[in-house]
């Protein structure tokens, strides 16, 4: 196995995640964006790990992993203080601040 | 050698098309679901490079945890699940433009550097060998990573509790 396949792949998957933080209105589809972007950047982690023949891809990406959990749930529980407050979870109507 | 390389190229074709369809589809469910295949696909891949540990831990934590957490999210926020309502802003052709410009620059960078070079598996990582270097090497980033962990939990609760 090549190692530029791996990490071509996941090049595509940050770059997808990126285009859908960009476009997506409704909050929760921005977090799913951000989660594709993690998920690319673990695939590079152990594909990197797996050429040096070497655990410390993995203990990164565990460590990866369990960052990525605290963020959706810090991340979705300001959605639902979001959505509790403006009764929408759209990124145009969060515009309390806007001068 | 050849099959790895049929597996990678199926479980990468799946990966791709599920990425795209997060971004795209007009069901808010459908994206989580899609993102579901995106998630088993990287722990394949992981399996594939002979890291088994992690593999079954992004199948636990993500699937089992994240994935539920953002159903969760859906329904208590009442999103769309109508396709006739658009779930994007007026962003796309700059936002496609600018993924397409990253992409094609992280891929020729990628292409030019480590053009040709293979991946030597020799067996795959015992579970042991990485929770030696979790508890010895990493103690303190582990500790330190449960701290935050403590600490986003108390957060999340703090902030959703209504009072």
């Amino acid at each position: 196995m090549l190692l530029n396949q791996f990490l071509l792949l996941g090049a595509f998957l940050f770059c997808t995640g990126i285009y859908g933080v960009l476009t997506r209105k409704h909050t929760v589809l921005v977090l799913m964006s951000i989660e594709l972007m993690l998920a690319a950047v673990n695939v590079n982690l152990v594909a990197f790990g797996a050429f040096h023949n070497s655990v410390i891809g993995q203990v990164f990406a565990l460590f990866v992993l369990t960052i990525a959990a605290a963020e959706v749930g810090v991340g979705l529980a300001i959605v639902l203080l979001i959505y509790r407050n403006s009764h929408s979870a759209d990124l145009d109507d969060v515009h309390a601040l806007k001068g | 050698m050849v099959a790895e390389n049929i597996f990678f190229g199926v479980i990468a074709a799946a990966m791709a098309i599920s990425a795209i369809g997060v971004v795209s589809t007009k069901n808010v469910v459908h994206a989580a679901l899609f993102l579901v295949v995106v998630l088993a696909g990287g722990a394949a891949q992981f399996i594939l490079l002979g890291q088994e540990f992690v593999a079954w831990v992004q199948v636990l934590v993500y699937i089992g945890a994240v994935i539920v957490l953002f159903l969760f999210g859906i329904m208590l926020t009442r999103a769309p699940m109508h396709p006739e309502e658009s779930l994007g802003n007026d962003l796309r052709w700059p936002a496609a433009a600018g993924s397409l410009f990253l992409a094609g620059i992280l891929g020729a960078l990628l292409i030019d550097t480590w053009h040709g070079t293979k991946i030597e598996l020799d067996a795959p990582i015992r579970t042991s060998e990485v929770t030696n270097a979790i508890f010895r090497t990493y103690l303190i980033p582990f500790e330190v990573v449960g701290v935050l962990l403590l600490g986003a939990l108390i957060g999340a609760v703090v902030l959703a509790r209504r009072d």
